[in-house]
């Protein structure tokens, strides 16, 4: 088990290493594309195309399917990626709001401490 | 970072937030003040709403009612420069429990989540928990995704904030 998710991390980041698959995934975060349109965006012949999409889906980065000629390439972990964008774009706003509910609750502390302080005089 | 906030109460506070499922949001964080202290902070309007609404988020409040007693309504009208009509909060107090926990629905539409506040007072400090249930993912996705919109610039903002510290 161990052995299998090493290896797998070693075949992300041995497909990440390359600046071509990383424009490839982050196209395909966008959107779904064809490997002809990957080719054609990244001006590679189709072959050069269909090697690095075979790296990134070695590596579980992309899935593939093949609807009569064209093979659709979209991103493998796109769910948990936006997933963790998700969850830290409403934690700065939730972050933000909880700052100024520290100044407030700060303040009302404080009255009641001078309140207390005035009862005992 | 960590040491340059010292003088932040808040400092080791960390606001945590979790899809507990595809209808919940649950956001947690612990004050440094009893119970009594962060309730008030949550139920007195003219408190509330200098909160809620973080400074940098541009909006102004247009008027603000909270009767906050099970049964009671509450009615949120904001303004923000960008947009001509104003936006309306509203909905009702189901539960109510001073220094302990309060629940309120959405009623903007019939998609609005239930959202239930608890405080729990330890050693001092108040642990804060946000929960909302919509009754739908759809519902879900739909509120959120319009409460983080417009955000960037208040987080550059708070980037800001927290860089000078």
């Amino acid at each position: 088990m161990v052995q299998y998710s090493e290896t797998r991390l070693d075949a992300s980041f041995a497909a990440l290493s390359d600046a071509t698959r990383r424009g490839v995934l982050e196209q395909l975060t966008r959107a779904d594309a064809s490997i002809t349109e990957l080719a054609e965006k990244f001006h590679m012949t189709l072959t050069g195309m269909k090697k690095h999409v075979g790296v990134l889906e070695r590596a579980a980065l992309v899935t593939t399917e093949k609807a009569g000629r064209v093979r659709t390439c979209r991103i493998a972990m796109r769910g948990l990626e936006e997933e963790a964008a998700w969850i830290e774009r409403h934690r700065q706003l939730w972050s933000a709001r909880f700052e100024e509910l520290d100044k407030i609750v700060e303040q009302l502390k404080f009255k009641e401490k001078a309140n207390a302080r005035r009862k005992r005089k | 970072m960590p040491e340059g906030k010292e003088n932040s109460p808040a400092a080791m506070n960390r606001t945590a937030v979790e899809r507990k499922s595809d209808r919940e949001l649950v956001v947690t964080r612990t004050f440094n003040a009893p119970a009594h202290i962060v309730f008030e902070a949550w139920s007195k309007p003219e408190l509330f709403t200098r909160w809620w609404v973080p400074k940098s988020a541009g909006m102004s409040l247009v008027s603000c009612d909270m009767d906050v007693r099970a049964g009671g309504a509450y009615r949120f009208v904001f303004r923000h420069p960008a947009f001509d009509q104003a936006m309306a909060f509203f909905g009702t107090y189901k539960e109510v429990i001073p220094n302990k926990r309060i629940v309120w629905t959405n009623e903007e539409s019939d998609q609005g989540a239930v959202t239930t506040v608890t405080f729990e007072e330890k050693a001092g400090k108040t642990l804060v928990t946000f929960h909302e249930l919509y009754p739908t993912q759809a519902a879900l996705e739909e509120a959120l995704a319009g409460s983080a919109e417009g955000l960037p610039e208040q987080f550059a903002q708070l980037d800001e904030l927290l860089a000078g510290r």
